[in-house]
């Protein structure tokens, strides 16, 4: 067989000697030689061209070329991707043996991207990466923390201090109202679901951020629309770490840390309380309690968490690549009780077998979580709670408001150490994410590979919630007690195959791919409940699946290295649509000019890099959170929700049917017909993006500076549908569009580097705003838009609105008039529309809550054996509707009925309000700020106990500060609607690095 | 070797080959959640048809699939609130007499005040609650007609369901008119656009439609003697078609005192056929707690023969935040022990009610305790005496059924007896211009029961006010008074009547019908909105 390939290399290499230009045949000699990596293997395709010519060969299977040269001809460049190029001269040399050795940048040079990777320089979309070097340090615990900030257009969001949190990720700034905004992800070749998981804070959780190795984010649609239907809201590539060459190297990180929460919701402290009620409700005074609580004080806690991680990499036998670890974290919150246990295993074996014709990728990665969850009620009940009352009354009992009766008022505010402790809720689960991917280099033709990526990605995850009998919090409970089971399934299985040919013809290179993909997501939830000892209830069975079937293709296209267009196309079907509308098309083109190449600059000193790149594309959008939105469905009800037939005769409800969820005999269970769009299809969103990376001083300075603009149609929308023509008044439609814009630019410096210090300056910042341009079928000059952005605060009040011609989540608000002195009066609005009346044609757009400016900056410095780094962000333009102000900030807080008693937000004081004004632009407060994120020292030890062992000790402090002059708890709120937010806490971390 | 490599590029070249042909196929997707099916499968079972009629009937009881809440079947709207006799009960109360209520909900406050603005959250979700029904009905009718033909039941099925159709569609033109949607029976689910019934807001085209189908709901109706507790019946479209005809003069635009009779004939026939009884001194039995009159309100009312048809609810199989378990929780303070559900602190009631009261009259069921009858701040529980009228208590002193008692038991009583003597004798004065002896006497019938003198001549505003002693939280008084011609103008005030404290001051004429919702006309460009608003 290798005899034969040779022969069929040499056929096609004669052929290739054939086509060559003719005059490249005067007065030849010939060359040959073997290309062999740095263990001495043959490196088969390695392109070895004549320098200054076109003329050039590939090495064979075995590493072997051979080349004629004309006179002149003396210097061969010999190169491979992940290596480095290395220049040769031939003298008088017939026979060469070249050693390549790996490129020490190799994986900044390479990006992952769509169905491949691609050298750096060749990238012609908008496609930004870190690497583990360069992640945010400190306690983080959710993936996610590990780039925030460091990249233009990437906002990402924790959802507040509690360990694990999820996250809300936009990238360049959300666009689409009904359907997800959240980006595609997608883990060593597998595109997970981005939905939650019952039991499980956050689903990217479930991946150990040491484990990770590159985090790569396509931004414009010429990068993404390879995953066409799912790209819109960008696409973030997660590699993991994978073994190397060499021999094994063990490595232990470990660290501990202490979080301790930095603020409070401002409420009046007893004494205070004490004065300020005597002064405005006497009546209640005899209510107040003799006690003097700090509420938050009681249900935070400085909380301490561990991390200890262990990782094997190497090369065994030098035939297989491998990498095991082993990472378990112990996560406290601040909220008292809150807890995240993660024990995470990964195995990636990468050998490369039949001589490097064979590579194979397979990984598996498992994790368990063990969560506890702190009763969030909590952090709104110690705001909303009298201080002046104890946390247990004499008996020994749990404080609480009750009637005449002795039964609790369940319109007080609860006792907020009650609900942290009389509930318990813990959950469990286990995810495996496995995958293994083929990538043979056709022996025949080595320019052709196919790939074949199978994975798997399986969660299990269970969990309960017990309500103490005890609870006074609970009426329905009280002295029985309540227990919720749930249960969640969730599986992704994925089979993706490509063909891709590359071949370099003289000065051109061009490569080929085409591939297919099928996906399939499946859900089940259970759960049940049990009151007291009563049989189980509430009982239910969801599942649902969807599948996606895809075509897609790529070529690209490189001229002297200086000219490159990308082209691609992929072909999407969603078994979420009806088959007319279900196949969505989804191309894309770019094309990049590397300037540097060009010869006016090849010389330059200053300026070392120069590309600009241009793009565009179309990508699509499918997850609307309903799996058969399509078709006529009918659903049975539960056995709460039935209609009871009594018999007069006996006075018996009849239960003529058996309820197959619990076998009891109950009332009919309804069956209600849903609503449904037959005509539903992709929403599509069309981006022009165009870039400029740059390079100062031999890539001293580098950046680059992006525009975009994207404009999304056919809007996934849930909007009115005239009534009567569907069993809903609001259906899932293409309705709408909206267009959104930006800038974005960074810079990395490297200010110092002189041999014992170094020092690195990164910043970024992006400009973004969007607007919605289209949302009703009908054209109405009057209509005000879709109200959003629920606030608490009586029923259905909503502070935000989608309007044609403004950004989405405008802020909705009345305009408040003040008086002199500059303080509000209540309930004194501005008559925008001058008609004499107050209603909500006085309402105005003030203010939104996405920013308009985002910045990171980032820099990091080290000394010989010292290091230091700090990374901030900063944003602009963003306002937070201080909801904990505007529903507690006023004296009629203090009481409801005359019956207990609340504490009232230190806001009221300013305001001096009397009663709950909701819905004014007082409290849509800006909401600018610039939050430290992490500041990390760091001392490496060198050749401990003998060169083997190398040691790094280091610190940090997470959330050092925040400068804002929002009022609120934080300024940073996804969403902008401030309302019994967790408390992010400032975390101090001693952290331990070991490698032998 | 050379045959390994063979044999594994084969195999994946078959692979993919396989891939790419059988998953195609996979796109067409089929519900997999044993709750879900499409039509065909759902409706292949008498028992099947019976729970989707059923499903027409929860939509006046409850608010949707899962109780008391988490699959909603309208949108836009908090789904407690969305509830068919809490929005009706908002909207035939709160801005009249009866009641106020101070939560500073969206736009609730502003119905006490009858100042109301065209995209209302609470009027906007009747209209798409009522004309839910109305959808649904159509769905029911339409299906049975497809998979119900060999079943025994269809035909009463269908004749249910047509008579819930009218009964939601007569609340919904009470409130907005005559140029609501007709949602046509036949064009099903798709983008069609409903044309409106009628041009004009008062006319005959809408009240035509219900007529003729609660005259075809007659035909097929069990007889109230025949039905369960809950059941559509035949003299529940009697009752309905009563109303109808009684309220013709505001619903068309004109008076004809051929409706007058029509819905004394129909009364009359209710009355008639002794189905019906009122709760008196004969129905009591040792262990009760509460008077006869209250048996109608009570946790288990649906002992009381009284009642001509209600709508069931039930603390635990019908979990909701609306109908009765709104009526009874919103009105509950600190008297919480003494009206078995949750107490939410939210409605009560004016002094213009409570005065209509003659001292000892057994029907003013009041809370007074820390209360003020005057009201000076709408949005204190406190001021306005609290009603006591609807309990989750049971005859005998328990409380209902629902353990956590947040959940009422209390049918919603839509049609008594009470109210039929009641507009006998209206359509007698109507008609006639003076009362009959027999129509007097049940009047009497009446307030002896209250414990109040009989009387001997009666006109038109007493039975205004009568109707209000007897009848008040029961969802009958906005359109009383809009009948009366007393709802707007500044003839008659009550406190909060056009924003004014402490009396009430003048509202302008067209809030006699409620807006059709922005939402709506956007989305329906053949619809238009009503007068002034």
């Amino acid at each position: 067989m290798r005899i034969k390939l040779h022969n069929l290399y040499s056929l096609l290499f004669a052929m290739m000697l054939y086509i060559l230009p003719a005059h490249s045949w005067a007065q030849e000699r010939a060359v040959s030689g073997t290309v062999l990596d740095e263990t001495g293997s043959p490196l088969p395709g390695v392109s070895v061209v004549v320098k200054g010519t076109t003329k050039g060969a590939a090495t064979d299977f075995d590493g072997r070329f051979q080349l004629l040269l004309n006179n002149g001809e003396d210097v061969l460049t010999i190169s491979y991707i992940g290596y480095t190029s290395k220049d040769i001269t031939v003298g008088n040399q017939t026979s060469l043996s070249i050693s390549l050795s790996p490129d020490a940048d190799q994986l900044e040079e390479v990006v992952v991207i769509g169905y491949g990777s691609v050298k750096k320089d060749d990238l012609t979309g908008s496609v930004q990466s870190v690497t583990a070097a360069d992640f945010n340090q400190g306690a983080i615990t959710s993936p996610q923390e590990l780039v925030n900030g460091k990249m233009p257009g990437v906002q990402i969001v924790n959802g507040g201090g509690s360990p694990g949190a999820a996250a809300t990720i936009r990238i360049r700034g959300g666009s689409s109202l009904s359907a997800s905004n959240d980006p595609l992800i997608i883990i060593d070749g597998v595109p997970v679901s981005n939905e939650g998981v019952a039991g499980m804070r956050n689903p990217l959780n479930t991946i150990n951020p040491n484990d990770i190795e590159t985090f790569t984010v396509l931004k414009d649609a010429s990068a993404t629309a390879i995953y066409g239907s799912r790209a819109s809201a960008g696409v973030i590539i997660i590699t993991t770490k994978k073994g190397s060459k060499g021999g094994l190297q063990i490595n232990y990180a470990g660290n501990v840390s202490v979080s301790t929460p930095t603020q409070f919701v401002d409420v009046l402290d007893a004494d205070k309380y004490r004065e300020v009620l005597v002064a405005q409700k006497p009546a209640v005074e005899g209510l107040m309690g003799d006690a003097s609580t700090n509420w938050q004080e009681e249900i935070y806690q400085n909380a301490i968490s561990t991390d200890h991680n262990v990782s094997v990499a190497g090369n065994i036998a030098d035939v297989l690549p491998v990498r095991a670890s082993i990472g378990y974290n112990n996560s406290e919150g601040v909220l008292r009780g809150d807890n995240l246990q993660r024990t995470t295993a990964t195995l990636n074996l990468n050998p490369k077998l039949f001589d490097d014709h064979l590579k194979v990728d397979a990984s598996v990665k498992f994790s368990n979580i063990q969560n506890t969850f702190a009763n969030q009620g909590a952090i709104g009940a110690a705001a909303a709670m009298d201080p002046t009352q104890p946390i247990k009354n004499e008996n020994g009992e749990y404080f609480s408001w009750t009637n005449p009766d002795g039964s609790p008022i369940n319109i007080a505010p609860a006792n907020p150490v009650a609900l942290l402790n009389q509930r318990t809720d813990v959950s469990a689960g286990n995810r495996v994410i496995a995958n293994a991917q083929l990538d043979y280099k056709f022996h025949f033709l080595p320019e052709l590979r196919a790939n074949l990526n199978v994975a798997t990605d399986r969660i299990m995850s269970e969990g309960e919630t017990v309500t103490s009998p005890e609870a006074m919090f609970n009426v329905e409970s009280l002295g029985k007690g309540l227990r919720t089971e749930y249960t969640s399934e969730k599986s992704n299985d994925l089979l993706d195959f490509y063909l891709q040919y590359a071949k370099e013809f003289g000065e051109s290179r061009f490569d080929i791919m085409g591939g297919y993909s099928y996906q399939h997501f499946y859900t089940e939830n259970t759960g049940r409940e049990f009151l007291g000892d009563e049989a189980e209830r509430g009982v239910y069975v969801d599942r649902y699946e969807n599948y996606l079937v895809s075509f897609f293709g790529r070529a690209n296209y490189s001229l002297k290295d200086r000219y490159m267009v990308t082209v691609t196309l992929r072909n999407d079907g969603s078994s979420r649509f009806a088959p007319e509308n279900r196949w969505g098309l989804f191309p894309s083109a770019a094309l990049a000019w590397n300037i540097k190449k060009e010869g006016f600059l090849a010389g330059s000193e200053t300026i070392s890099a120069l590309k600009f790149r241009a793009g565009y594309g179309v990508t699509g959008q499918q997850d609307i959170f309903d799996n058969y939105p399509y078709f006529g469905k009918y659903t049975r009800g539960n056995e709460f929700a039935t209609y009871t037939f009594v018999d007069p005769a006996t006075g018996q409800i009849m239960t003529p049917m058996v309820d197959p969820n619990t076998g009891r005999n109950v009332p009919y269970l309804s069956l209600r017909p849903e609503a449904y769009n037959k005509d539903l299809k992709w929403e599509e969103a069309t981006t022009y993006n165009v870039g400029i990376d740059y390079g100062f001083y031999d890539d001293r300075i580098t950046g680059s500076l992006e525009a975009y603009y994207k404009q999304n149609t056919d809007l996934l929308n849930t909007v009115d549908i005239p009534v009567g023509s569907n069993f809903n008044n609001r259906v899932i439609s293409n309705i709408g569009s909206m267009e959104a814009r930006g800038v974005e630019f960074s810079i990395n410096t490297k200010l110092v580097n002189n041999g014992d210090l170094f020092w690195d300056l990164g910043f970024n910042v992006a400009v973004q705003d969007n607007q919605i341009t289209q949302l009703t079928q009908v054209e109405s000059e009057t209509y005000l838009g879709v109200e959003t952005g629920d606030i608490a605060g009586g029923t259905g009040n909503r502070v935000q609105i989608h309007t044609v011609g403004h950004p989405a989540y405008s802020f909705f608000v009345y305009e408040q008039v003040y008086d002199n002195e500059g303080n509000p009066i209540e309930n004194m609005f501005v008559d925008r529309n001058e008609d004499g009346k107050i209603n909500d044609f006085d309402k105005y757009h003030f203010n939104q809550s996405a920013p308009q400016v985002l910045m990171g900056i980032n820099t990091s410095v080290s000394y010989k054996n010292w290091e230091f780094s700090a990374s901030g962000r900063a944003n602009f333009g963003n306002a937070v509707y201080n909801n904990m102000a505007a529903l507690n900030g006023h004296y009629n807080d203090f009481e409801t009925s005359g019956q207990f008693l609340g504490n009232i937000n230190a806001n009221a004081l300013e305001t001096n309000f009397n009663t709950e004004i909701l819905l004014s632009d007082y409290y849509v407060q800006d909401a600018s700020f610039f939050r430290m994120d992490n500041i990390m020292v760091g001392y490496n030890v060198k050749s401990l106990f003998g060169d083997s062992i190398n040691a790094r000790v280091y610190g940090t402090v997470n959330n050092a500060f925040v400068i804002s002059n929002y009022e609120g708890i934080d300024p940073e709120i996804f969403g902008g609607i401030d309302n019994s937010f967790y408390p992010r806490p400032r975390t101090f971390m001693l952290g331990v690095n070991v490698s032998f | 070797m050379k045959s390994y490599i063979k044999n594994m590029s084969r195999a994946a070249m078959l692979i993919a080959a396989m891939a790419t042909t059988s998953c195609v196929g996979d796109l067409d997707v089929t519900p997999i959640d044993p709750d879900v099916n499409t039509v065909d499968k759902a409706l292949n079972s008498p028992e099947a048809m019976a729970q989707a009629l059923s499903k027409v009937y929860a939509g006046f009881a409850v608010t949707g699939n899962v109780g008391p809440a988490g699959s909603g079947d309208v949108a836009g709207v908090d789904e407690g609130e969305s509830s068919y006799w809490r929005l009706w009960f908002v909207a035939q109360e709160f801005p009249t007499d009866e009641a106020v209520n101070g939560w500073g909900d969206k736009d609730l406050p502003t119905l006490s005040q009858v100042s109301w603005t065209a995209d209302n959250s609470f009027t906007r979700a009747f209209y798409y609650r009522s004309l839910y029904q109305v959808t649904l009905a159509n769905e029911f009718i339409r299906q049975a007609a497809a998979y119900g033909t060999e079943y025994a039941d269809t035909d009463r099925q269908v004749g249910e369901a047509r008579f819930l159709r009218a009964l939601a569609y007569y609340h919904a033109l009470d409130m907005f008119g005559n140029k609501l949607p007709n949602i046509e029976e036949d064009k099903g689910v798709g983008a069609w656009l409903p044309q409106p019934w009628g041009q004009s807001e008062r006319g005959p085209e809408l009240f035509d439609f219900i007529e003729s189908e609660l005259m075809a709901a007659i035909e097929v109706l069990p007889a109230a003697a025949e039905a369960f507790v809950g059941q559509a019946n035949k003299d529940a479209a009697k009752m309905t078609l009563a109303k109808l005809y009684l309220n013709h003069a505001v619903y068309r635009g004109q008076e004809d005192v051929a409706y007058y009779q029509k819905g004394k004939t129909m009364v009359d026939e209710v009355i008639a056929n002794g189905s019906f009884d009122l709760m008196d001194a004969d129905d009591v039995a040792g262990t009760d707690a509460y008077s006869p009159y209250e048996f109608n309100f009570l946790a288990d009312n649906h002992t009381s023969n009284e009642i001509i048809f209600a709508i069931s609810q039930d603390g635990n199989y019908s979990r909701t935040y609306g109908g009765t378990t709104f009526i009874v929780n919103a009105a509950t303070g600190a008297n919480k022990d003494n009206m078995g559900g949750g107490a939410w602190y939210g409605t009560r009631t004016t002094k213009a009610l409570v005065n209509l009261f003659e001292a000892d009259d057994a029907r003013a069921l009041w809370f007074t305790d820390g209360h003020n009858l005057e009201i000076t701040d709408q949005s204190l529980f406190t001021e306005g005496y609290a009603v006591t009228k609807f309990k989750n208590m049971k005859r005998d002193g328990s409380k209902g059924d629902n353990a956590s008692s947040e959940f009422v038991d209390t049918d919603v009583p839509v049609y008594r007896l009470a109210d039929a003597y009641l507009m006998a004798a209206e359509l007698d004065i109507r008609i006639n211009g003076s009362v009959s002896a027999t129509s007097l006497d049940m009047v009497n019938e009446l307030r002896t029961r209250a414990g109040v003198g009989a009387v001997t001549s009666i006109d038109l505003d007493f039975i205004l006010d009568e109707r209000a002693r007897e009848l008040y939280w029961e969802a009958h008084r906005r359109t009383d008074l809009i009948r009366f011609g007393k709802f707007t103008g500044g003839d008659y005030v009550w406190p909060l009547k056009g924003n004014s404290l402490p009396d009430g001051g003048s509202i302008s004429a067209h809030y006699e019908l409620m807006p059709i919702p922005p939402s709506d006309l956007n989305a329906n460009p053949n619809l238009s909105q009503n007068a002034g608003y």
